[in-house]
């Protein structure tokens, strides 16, 4: 039940990482032996980080559970071979987006997917592919390119009762729907005094990606995340891919998703039954006692490749992905801090006025009595991602840097 | 007076439906009788030698000749009955007096900020909102009062939010250039010009969805986005132009042309400036109507709003108007011409209509006088209602920020922030 990096076609590769960097987020869930009794009403489980299990929202049973497992696979287990007689069924990241999707459409016909290339062409990243043929072409709506009209269009039929998921076919062309993000999809539900609810997913996939060039390497998390009145998540494997997709459609507010190119064909096992995750939670990666390494999306995986080396040299990293870049989790990065006194913080946004610089003063305000050093945060340059392959790796955090800065942080 | 269509200009591309009789009724183009004030530019007569192949669902039918073609009476038969006629005159002078009102709460300092008035353009609101039903949308701009008023909002609720209570129709949230109503169907209300248009398109989009996705048969329910001649320099006016015709969306465009984009002429900011001609190139019916004649409005009104209820997809209707006083209470309006001003002035709306009333003896003096005060009484009372209205606590500060208000994530002690009771008091810092 390993995640590994399958890696298809020259179109996206698989990560710098190693193939052997295999980590077992499938043993976060409980284990499938318990049996589920299922209570009236409730259809679905929620799977937390932690490991427990519950069928409602109620935050006061979260904290009961422990942390089950250790999540590096240095005592990996079963090879995809074996897998099939194992629960779940294993798919590639975009493919578990595709499963959510397709699972909310078909829970409520009020869903609805609009963008380029949606419906027709299956998504540039397939995540819609066989949408359209089975939804039809007004469920799934192929736009024109303009994106700030039919981001507008779908804030619009949001507001009348429709459940809208827009695509950007790369997150940096929501630049060009900006005014409808800010002004219509984070403050329409303020300025009305409530009257209209926005429940639109506004998704796609963002961040560095392999010699890309500079304006389709965008990470538009850092530019969105002083709108009041959204959600920002960011999914990074499989099973949070579809749980988040989930949770985000069926969220009340207005979510952005955040998916990352490079991302997509990652494979995991997932489980059968119905379960979304939590918007406001982190994840707990790998539990530690050294050092707190907080993360999201690509750059974790470049984390837990650091972490094998650090491992090694005797550290005993905790890697959080942090999963809701809007608002952060509190507790979860506070109960790490408040154990392991160090932070570093790896993303791959720039260094100015980036995800990481709101988190480093967030927990810097709340935590900071516990803090037996500064808080590092490693980004990328503030430089236009170049096309050159050697400039670009240099302007993103590499493993190395990561093991450097925690070897640092815990001198 | 004169039946209402003689003055009606339409953008046609005649290679196919148009009949023989539209023909001898070409383009009006503006002239001495009706001009299109302040053009400088010699307007060529559209000929009709177009042959533009396009699909045949961008075709486009003259409004006169279906008018014409209901009313065969050889006699010049009125337009409205004394009922709708009366209905009319009330809107627009609730409409009117609001304005006025607002000027004078403005100026004692009730209301603050940017504040946009609508005088002299009560037709086009009257005119096309009063042809809706409750479920119809309407969406507007920052010059929104008289659109929420016409499509049913009390005018208490308007002038709370004016002066920023509590029970404003927003709350006090939102503000003159916020006007929402889920009740009456009224999706704002935007500060940027251009950003309600695809918002209006959405809202369409669910229209047509529920017709032909959720299978309720009956739902016809048509959108009408308003904005200027400023916005129709846009690219989102653009680009829902394309989307609605592409689509057939339920949903009528309606160009409040006033001529000036705060001190910005029209003219000086369009390369051409008869913006009716643009639906065409969209494919879709492009019309032009004196937009101060509240009863060509709505003749116009009633052909478009038909056309989207039976799913034939959006009309540009661009209605030549003016507004009385500046941009906005801060406009010193300097830049008009008094002569341009006065010119307009003479057709004041509400003077043509209660001319017409009276002149086809629909009604007489005194019921409109009476009118008139039961206007007055009600903004009277509309003002004495915000007046006393409460202010927002500081409890409302976080309230509405988020639908789901577990959007503000969890805290250091593990709850959820909105559960923390500074949130209900309004203190917390999110």
């Amino acid at each position: 039940m390993a995640t590994s990096f399958h890696g298809v076609g020259a179109a996206v590769a698989a990560l710098s990482s190693s193939p052997s960097n295999s980590f077992d987020s499938k043993k976060l869930l409980c284990s499938p032996r318990r049996s589920f009794p299922v209570r009236k009403g409730a259809s679905f489980v929620v799977a937390r980080s932690d490991g427990s299990v519950n069928f409602d929202l109620n935050p006061k049973a979260r904290r009961a559970q422990q942390l089950i497992v250790n999540a590096v696979a240095t005592k990996s287990d079963s090879s995809p071979a074996s897998s099939s007689s194992k629960p779940g069924h294993e798919l590639l990241l975009f493919e578990a987006l595709r499963e959510g999707l397709e699972e909310e459409m078909d829970r409520d016909p009020r869903v609805c997917v609009m963008g380029e290339d949606v419906g027709h062409y299956g998504g540039s990243y397939k995540v819609t592919r066989g949408l359209a043929e089975k939804f039809g072409d007004l469920r799934v709506l192929d736009t024109p390119i303009a994106e700030n009209s039919f981001t507008g269009m779908g804030i619009g039929a949001a507001m009348t009762g429709l459940r809208p998921v827009v695509e950007g076919m790369n997150m940096g062309f929501l630049l060009l729907a900006f005014n409808q993000i800010s002004n219509n999809c984070g403050m329409l539900h303020y300025t009305s005094g409530g009257q209209f609810t926005i429940p639109i997913v506004i998704r796609g996939p963002g961040g560095v990606g392999r010699q890309l060039g500079a304006e389709h390497s965008q990470r538009l998390e850092s530019y969105f995340q002083s709108i009041p009145g959204i959600q920002m998540v960011a999914c990074s494997t499989p099973y949070n891919a579809k749980g988040l997709m989930k949770a985000a459609i069926r969220s009340e507010n207005p979510v952005i998703l955040f998916e990352h190119v490079l991302l997509y064909n990652l494979k995991e096992r997932i489980p059968d039954e119905d379960y979304i995750c939590n918007l406001e939670e982190a994840e707990m990666v790998r539990p530690g006692e050294h050092v707190t390494i907080l993360t999201y999306s690509r750059m974790r995986y470049h984390v837990m490749q650091a972490a094998k080396t650090l491992v090694n040299k005797g550290y005993d990293p905790e890697v959080i992905d942090i999963r809701s870049l809007k608002p952060f989790d509190l507790h979860t990065i506070g109960n790490s801090v408040k154990k392991t006194h160090r932070v570093l913080i790896v993303e791959e946004c720039m260094r100015t006025g980036g995800i990481g610089a709101s988190l480093t003063a967030a927990v810097t305000e709340n935590f900071h009595d516990y803090l037996d050093a500064p808080i590092m945060c490693l980004s990328s340059q503030d430089v236009p991602t170049p096309y050159a392959g050697t400039l670009e790796e240099w302007t993103v955090v590499q493993p190395a840097q990561i093991v450097t800065a925690v070897e640092q942080l815990c001198k | 007076m004169a039946s209402a269509f003689s003055a009606t200009k339409f953008a046609a591309h005649p290679f196919n439906t148009i009949s023989p009789t539209s023909q001898n009724k070409p383009l009006k183009i503006p002239t001495a009788a009706s001009p299109f004030l302040g053009s400088t530019r010699k307007l060529l007569r559209l000929t009709s030698q177009l042959n533009l192949s396009r699909r045949s669902s961008g075709s486009v039918f003259a409004v006169s000749d279906v008018v014409k073609e209901k009313k065969p009476t050889p006699t010049p038969s009125l337009l409205i009955t004394k009922g709708e006629g009366l209905v009319l005159y009330e809107d627009m002078v609730l409409g009117r007096a609001f304005e006025d009102m607002c000027a004078q709460m403005y100026y004692r300092g009730k209301m603050f900020g940017f504040v946009h008035l609508y005088n002299g353009q009560e037709a086009v609101s009257t005119g096309f909102i009063k042809l809706l039903k409750q479920q119809d949308s309407v969406v507007s701009t920052y010059r929104d009062h008289v659109h929420a008023l016409s499509k049913g909002v009390p005018a208490r609720a308007v002038m709370s939010e004016l002066f920023g209570k509590t029970t404003g129709c927003c709350r006090g949230q939102g503000g003159s250039m916020h006007m929402f109503s889920s009740e009456h169907n009224v999706i704002g209300g935007f500060a940027f010009i251009g950003e309600g248009i695809p918002v209006a398109t959405g809202a369409a989009f669910t229209s047509k969805y529920k017709r032909e996705v959720l299978k309720e048969a009956d739902c016809d329910h048509v959108t009408l986005a308003f904005f200027g001649d400023g916005t129709c320099n846009n690219g989102q006016f653009y680009e829902c132009l394309n989307m609605a015709a592409l689509w057939k969306l339920p949903i009528v465009f309606v160009v409040e042309n006033n001529l000036w984009a705060i001190g910005m002429s029209h003219l000086r900011a369009t390369s051409d400036p008869e913006i009716y001609k643009k639906g065409p190139a969209f494919g879709m019916p492009g019309v032009h109507v004196d937009g101060m004649d509240v009863l060509k409005v709505r003749e116009v009104a009633k052909e478009a709003i038909a056309r989207a209820r039976r799913g034939e997809g959006p009309t540009l209707v661009e209605c030549e108007t003016y507004r009385f006083r500046g941009h906005s209470l801060a406009d010193p309006d300097e830049l008009r011409d008094p002569a341009e001003k006065a010119h307009y002035a003479a057709r004041d709306p509400i003077a043509a209509l209660k001319k017409y009333l009276i002149e086809n003896n629909l009604s007489g003096e005194a019921e409109l006088k009476a009118i008139d005060k039961k206007i007055d009484e009600l903004l009277e009372d509309a003002v004495e209602f915000a007046d006393e209205s409460p202010l927002p606590p500081r409890s409302q500060l976080l309230e509405n920020v988020f639908a789901d208000p577990k959007g503000f994530g969890i805290g250091p002690d593990g709850r959820y922030r909105c559960e923390d009771p500074k949130f209900t008091e309004g203190t917390a810092h999110v």
